[in-house]
C-alpha cells in the first residue's frame, strides 16, 4: 500500500498572489481578504482544488488577490459561472465572491436560483450599501434617503435585506460577518465552507470613500455591544456588556424583543436558545434591525439538504452503462430502415 | 385485425399513376394534430424507398382558437424517386380539415391539383369563423381543382363506434381516418403507423385501436368509393438511394447527436445549458435524454445564466454549448465577449427566427449573420457556422466542436426553424469514420501563463481548476501577452486585439476551400447561399442549368472566416446574386470583404424559398 505524504500546511501567506492588491486605503476588503486567507490556511484548502469565481464591483476583483484558481467573470452572473463549473466538475470547493450592487442589483435573479438550486459551494456578498466601483450612487441596500451622485435628495427606494432574501429564497446556509471582526469572520467563513449547499455569508464590509461609516449604528466601539448579537447554536440568545441582556420571543406578536435580564420579570429561562436548524428563528433573528435591536451575526441558519450538484451527480450515475455506451447505437436508436 | 393483414391489403400499384415526386400539404386546426399526421406520413414515406423532404408550419399560440385562420397548422412533404431538396413550391395534393385550412393553403395548390375536405367541419359557423360567406364546397369557386368532399368527421365516429370512446375522443381519430385515406392514394404501408399508435397509446389500447380502426376505415373508403373524375392513386418509385441505414432526421436531433458525437470525439463532457425558447427548445430536449453519453444538461434561469453556465463549464474542462434563438443570443452577447476574452472554447446554436424582437417564433427567417458575425460591444472575433438542411446539422455541430477546442474560441452555429423542424432522410454515419478530436489541457507547470499559445494556431493553453501547479485567474479584464496578468498598457491592448483576430484568421488554413456546389467555377453568374436556401437554390440552378444557363450554385458552411479562397472564386463570376432570407446580410459581408458587385435577393415573409422564385431572379440577370 502506498503512504499518503500528508499535504505540506500551508500559511494565509501561500494564500496570497502576486499582484498589488489594488483597494482603496482602509477599504474594508482587505480584511476580508485576510481572513479569507487565514480560512483557506486553517481548513487545509488545496489551491488547485479552490476555484474564487466573482462578477464585477470592487468586491469582484477578490480572485486576482487569491493565489488558487480564479474566474473574474460579468456583473451579477458569477452564481452563473459557478453553477456551469461545479457541473463539470463537482469536486471544485468554489468560492464566489460578491458586492451588494453585484449581488442584489443586476445579480438578483442569479443569486436566487443559486440558492433555492442549493449548488455547493461558499457565496460571499460583501454589503456596503453602496456602489464603489461606479463612483458612489446608492445600491440596493442602501437605505432610503440616501444622498449620492445619481440621487442628489436623497434615494427613494426601499433597501431589501440581503438576509431576508436568501432565506426566502431557500438558502440552507445564512450566516453574517463583520469585515473588521477579524476574531469571528474566519469562524464563520469555515463553517460556511463545512456545509454542503450554497452557503450565503453577508459580511458587513466598510466603504471608506463612498459610504464612511454607514454601519458605525451597530459597529461603532460605543455601541457595539448593545447592537450585536453573536449566535450560536444551542446557546441563549444573550448580548449586551456583561451579557445581561437577551432575546425573547413575545408570543403575542410573534416578533423577537430585547430585554434586559433581572428588570420587569425577566430571567434566564425566558431568553430564547438559538437553533440554527430553525429557520422561523432564522428568520426572525435576520429581520433585526438597530438601533431597536441587535443585529445578528454568526450563523443564524444551517439545515443541510442535498445540493443540486450531488442530485446532478447522482443522476449522471444511475444511467451510466457498466461499459462506456456505444455511439453508433445511440444514432441507430428508433425507426431505421436499409437500402441496399 | 393483424398487422400482416395490413401489409398485404397495400394496393397494387398498376391501376394507379406513376408520378415523379409530388408535394402533399396536410393542414387542419391547431389541435387536429396535423404535425403528428405529418410525421407519420413522412415515416412511411421514407420506408417505401422514396427520398423526401418535409416542412411542418404552425401558429404560435398552443391553441388558437377553433376554426379560425390564424389557428392553422399546417405540414408539407415533398417525395420522389428523383432527389428531393425541398418541401417543394405549389402542392399536388391539400388536405383541408375544415374551412379555415382551406382559406389559408388554397393558394399554394397547383391548378387541377386534389383538395380533400372534411364537409362535416364545413357547417355554417365554421364557413363564417374562417371569414367565408358561401360554403366554397359548393359554389363552384374550386372548379379549377379536383375536389374529393367526404364527412370525415362522420365517417370516423362510424368506424370508431365499437370501441366506446366518448364522442369528443372519437373524433380526435379523424386525422388518422384521413392519413389512412391518403396512404391508399399514395400506396402507402400502414403498419409502421399501426405499429406507432399502439406503441403511443400503450395505456390507452381502446384509443390506440380506435386510431388505427379509424385509419384502417379511411384507407378502405379511399379503396372502395367511386373517386371524382380526374382523381386516383398514384404510385411514386423508391429513389435510387445510396446503399445504408437510414433514419428520418430533425435539425434539431441531429444537431444534438453531432453535438454529442463531438464530445465523444474529444473524450469530454458536454454541459449544455439553454433556456426555453422557440424554435430552439428541441436541442435541448433531445440533448436532455443523451445523460448516458457523457451530456449534461441544465435549463438555467435565463439567457444569460445559460451562457455563462456553459462558460463557467468550459474553464472547468467540459466544453460549455449553450443554445437560443435570435432574441435569447441578443442577452447572451455579453457572456460571449467574455468567452472571446478569456479565449475559452463555447458553441453558441441560434436557431434563427423571424424578427426584430419577438417577431414571428414560429416561422423561419436567416436574419440573424450580423449578429453572430458582428454582433457584439468591441474588437470581438469568433467563428461562424450554418448548416444548410436537417441531416447536415449532424456535420456542422462536429466541426463547431473541433474548432472551438483547437482554437479555444467560441464558435457559433447557426441554424434555423425551418432546419430544426424539418425532416428529411438520414444515412447514418458510423462514427468510427470520424478523426479524433485531440484535447490537450495542459498539465506542466514549468514555463505556464494562462495564455500562453500555441505557434501554430494562436490558441492559448487550456489549463483547468483542479489541476495543481498552474492555479491562475482569468477575467474580461486585457491581460498582458506575456504573463497574463492584468494589463493596461496601450501596446498590449492592440497586441492582444490583433493576435485574436490574427487566430480566428488562421482558421482558414484549417478549414476546407470554398467548392462549387454545382456548375462552372467562372462563368456568367453565380448563385452564392447559406443556410436553409441550400435545397431551393440547389433545384432552381440544376433547373436552369439543364436549360443551358450559365449559372453557378456556391453555398458557405463556414461563414466566419470564409475559406481563403472564396474571394478569387466570387470574382471568377460577372454577376452574383445572393438569396437569403433577411434583408440583404451575406450579400453586404461579401460587397464589404472582397468588394465584389454582389446583389441580393431578399425575402422575409417567415416562409422558405420556393425554387420558381429563385429560378425568375437568376432568368431576369441573365437575360437582362
Amino acid at each position: 500500500m502506498n503512504v499518503v505524504t500528508p499535504p505540506e500546511k500551508l500559511t494565509p501567506k501561500d494564500f496570497a498572489t502576486d499582484q498589488e492588491v489594488r483597494w482603496c486605503p482602509g477599504c474594508g476588503d482587505y480584511a476580508i481578504l485576510k481572513g479569507v486567507q487565514k480560512t483557506l490556511a486553517d481548513i487545509g484548502a488545496r489551491p488547485e482544488n479552490t476555484v474564487f469565481v466573482s462578477g464585477i464591483g470592487c468586491a469582484a476583483r477578490f480572485p486576482y488577490y487569491v493565489k488558487t484558481y480564479g474566474f473574474h467573470t460579468i456583473h451579477g452572473r458569477a452564481p452563473a459561472f459557478a453553477t456551469g463549473l461545479k457541473l463539470a466538475n463537482p469536486n471544485l470547493d468554489i468560492w464566489v465572491v460578491s458586492g451588494d450592487g453585484d449581488a442584489l442589483s443586476i445579480g438578483g435573479n442569479h443569486l436566487f436560483h443559486l440558492l433555492r438550486r442549493n449548488v455547493d459551494l461558499q457565496f460571499l456578498l460583501f454589503n456596503n450599501e453602496i456602489y464603489g466601483l461606479t463612483k458612489g450612487q446608492y445600491s440596493p441596500t442602501s437605505r432610503q434617503g440616501t444622498r449620492s451622485p445619481s440621487t442628489p435628495w436623497g434615494s427613494l427606494d426601499n433597501p431589501a435585506s440581503a438576509t431576508v432574501f436568501a432565506i426566502g429564497a431557500g438558502a440552507r446556509f445564512i450566516a453574517r460577518g463583520i469585515d473588521s471582526n477579524q476574531k469571528h469572520l474566519p469562524g464563520v467563513l469555515a463553517r460556511a465552507h463545512a456545509h454542503k449547499g450554497t452557503s450565503f455569508v453577508e459580511i458587513f464590509q466598510n466603504c471608506k470613500v463612498y459610504n464612511d461609516g454607514v454601519f458605525e449604528n451597530f459597529t461603532g466601539r460605543d455601541v457595539a455591544s448593545d447592537r450585536q448579537i453573536y449566535v450560536e447554536h444551542g446557546k441563549p440568545l444573550i448580548f449586551g456588556k456583561d451579557g445581561e441582556k437577551g432575546l425573547r420571543l413575545n408570543t403575542q406578536t410573534l416578533a423577537l424583543e430585547a430585554v434586559v435580564i433581572g428588570e420587569n420579570g425577566v430571567n434566564e429561562t425566558d431568553i430564547l436558545v438559538h437553533d440554527e436548524t430553525n429557520r422561523m428563528i432564522a428568520t426572525l433573528l435576520a429581520h433585526m434591525e438597530p438601533p431597536a435591536m441587535p443585529v445578528a451575526l454568526g450563523v443564524l441558519y444551517c439545515a443541510p439538504g442535498q445540493s443540486y450538484d450531488e442530485e446532478v451527480t447522482d443522476l449522471v450515475h444511475s444511467h451510466t452503462p457498466a461499459e462506456k455506451p456505444d455511439f453508433n447505437k445511440l444514432l441507430r436508436a428508433g425507426r431505421t430502415w436499409t437500402v441496399d | 385485425m393483424s398487422n400482416t393483414a395490413l401489409a398485404e391489403k397495400t394496393s397494387d400499384p398498376s391501376h394507379r399513376e406513376t408520378v415523379e415526386s409530388a408535394v402533399v400539404r396536410f393542414a387542419g386546426d391547431s389541435g387536429d394534430g396535423m404535425q403528428l399526421t405529418g410525421g407519420q406520413f413522412t415515416l412511411a414515406t421514407a420506408f417505401a424507398g422514396n427520398d423526401l423532404s418535409t416542412f411542418p408550419d404552425f401558429p404560435a399560440e398552443i391553441r388558437a382558437p377553433a376554426g379560425t385562420t390564424f389557428g392553422v397548422s399546417s405540414f408539407q412533404i415533398n417525395f420522389g424517386s428523383r432527389v428531393i431538396k425541398t418541401a417543394g413550391d405549389a402542392f399536388d395534393m391539400l388536405i383541408a380539415m375544415n374551412p379555415a385550412a382551406l382559406k389559408v393553403e388554397l393558394h399554394g395548390l397547383k391548378q387541377g391539383g386534389v383538395i380533400i375536405a372534411d364537409t362535416g367541419s364545413f357547417g355554417e359557423r365554421d364557413l363564417r369563423k374562417a371569414g367565408y360567406d358561401a360554403n366554397p364546397l359548393e359554389d363552384g369557386s374550386l372548379d379549377g381543382y379536383h375536389l374529393v368532399a367526404l364527412d370525415i368527421s362522420k365517417l370516423t365516429m362510424e368506424a370508431v363506434k365499437d370501441t366506446g370512446l366518448s364522442k369528443q375522443e372519437a373524433l380526435r381519430c379523424k386525422n388518422m381516418w384521413t392519413l389512412g385515406f391518403v396512404y391508399w392514394m399514395y400506396g402507402r404501408d400502414r403498419k409502421p403507423t399501426a405499429d406507432w399508435l399502439i406503441a403511443k397509446f400503450g395505456k390507452r389500447p381502446d384509443v390506440a385501436a380506435a386510431n388505427v380502426a379509424a385509419m384502417d376505415a379511411g384507407h378502405t373508403v379511399a379503396e372502395t368509393m367511386e373517386l371524382p373524375d380526374g382523381v386516383h392513386g398514384f404510385h411514386v418509385d423508391a429513389a435510387d438511394i445510396a446503399p445504408g441505414t437510414y433514419r428520418t432526421v430533425t435539425g434539431a436531433e441531429a444537431l444534438a447527436w453531432g453535438l454529442a458525437a463531438g464530445t465523444h470525439l474529444a473524450d469530454i463532457k458536454m454541459v449544455f445549458a439553454s433556456y426555453p425558447i422557440t424554435p430552439a427548445s428541441q436541442l435541448l430536449h433531445s440533448l436532455s435524454k443523451m445523460i448516458d453519453h457523457n451530456v449534461v444538461t441544465f435549463q438555467a434561469e435565463d439567457e444569460i445564466a445559460a451562457a455563462c453556465a456553459a462558460i463557467g463549464a468550459s474553464f472547468g474542462g467540459s466544453l460549455g454549448v449553450t443554445s437560443s434563438s435570435g432574441p435569447g443570443i441578443a442577452l447572451k452577447t455579453e457572456a460571449i465577449g467574455l468567452a472571446i476574452s478569456t479565449e475559452l472554447p463555447l458553441i453558441i446554436v441560434n436557431s434563427q427566427r423571424a424578427g426584430p424582437s419577438t417577431g414571428m417564433p414560429t416561422k423561419t427567417e436567416q436574419s440573424d449573420l450580423y449578429q453572430a458575425v458582428l454582433g457584439r460591444n468591441a474588437d470581438s472575433p469568433l467563428c461562424v457556422l450554418a448548416a444548410r438542411s436537417p441531416a447536415d446539422c449532424f456535420e456542422v455541430a462536429i466541426e463547431a466542436v473541433r474548432i472551438a477546442i483547437k482554437y479555444m474560441t467560441p464558435v457559433f452555429i447557426l441554424t434555423d426553424g425551418y432546419i430544426g423542424n424539418a425532416a428529411e432522410p438520414w444515412s447514418i454515419p458510423d462514427i468510427n469514420d470520424y478523426a479524433k478530436i485531440p484535447v490537450n489541457f495542459r498539465t506542466d507547470p514549468d514555463g505556464f501563463h494562462p495564455f500562453l499559445r500555441d505557434d501554430d494556431t494562436l490558441a492559448r493553453v487550456w489549463a483547468v481548476p483542479g489541476t495543481p501547479g498552474l492555479e491562475h485567474r482569468i477575467g474580461g479584464i486585457e491581460r498582458d501577452y506575456d504573463s497574463g496578468n492584468i494589463s493596461y498598457d496601450p501596446d498590449n491592448h492592440q497586441k492582444m486585439t490583433d493576435t485574436r483576430f490574427a487566430k480566428i484568421e488562421g482558421i482558414t488554413k484549417d478549414i476546407p476551400a470554398q467548392g462549387v456546389e454545382d456548375g462552372n467555377t467562372s462563368g456568367k453568374l453565380a448563385v452564392v447561399g447559406w443556410g436553409s436556401t441550400y435545397g431551393p437554390i440547389s433545384r432552381a440552378v440544376a433547373n436552369l442549368q439543364a436549360e443551358g444557363l450559365d449559372v453557378s450554385h456556391i453555398h458557405i458552411r463556414h461563414l466566419w472566416p470564409f475559406p481563403e479562397n472564396l474571394g478569387g472564386l466570387l470574382k471568377g463570376f460577372e454577376q452574383v446574386l445572393v438569396p437569403e432570407m433577411n434583408h440583404g446580410q451575406l450579400v453586404n459581408v461579401l460587397r464589404a470583404e472582397y468588394l465584389v458587385p454582389a446583389e441580393g435577393l431578399n425575402k422575409v415573409s417567415g416562409q422558405p424559398f420556393k425554387i420558381t422564385e429563385i429560378e425568375d431572379a437568376i432568368r431576369a440577370r441573365l437575360e437582362s
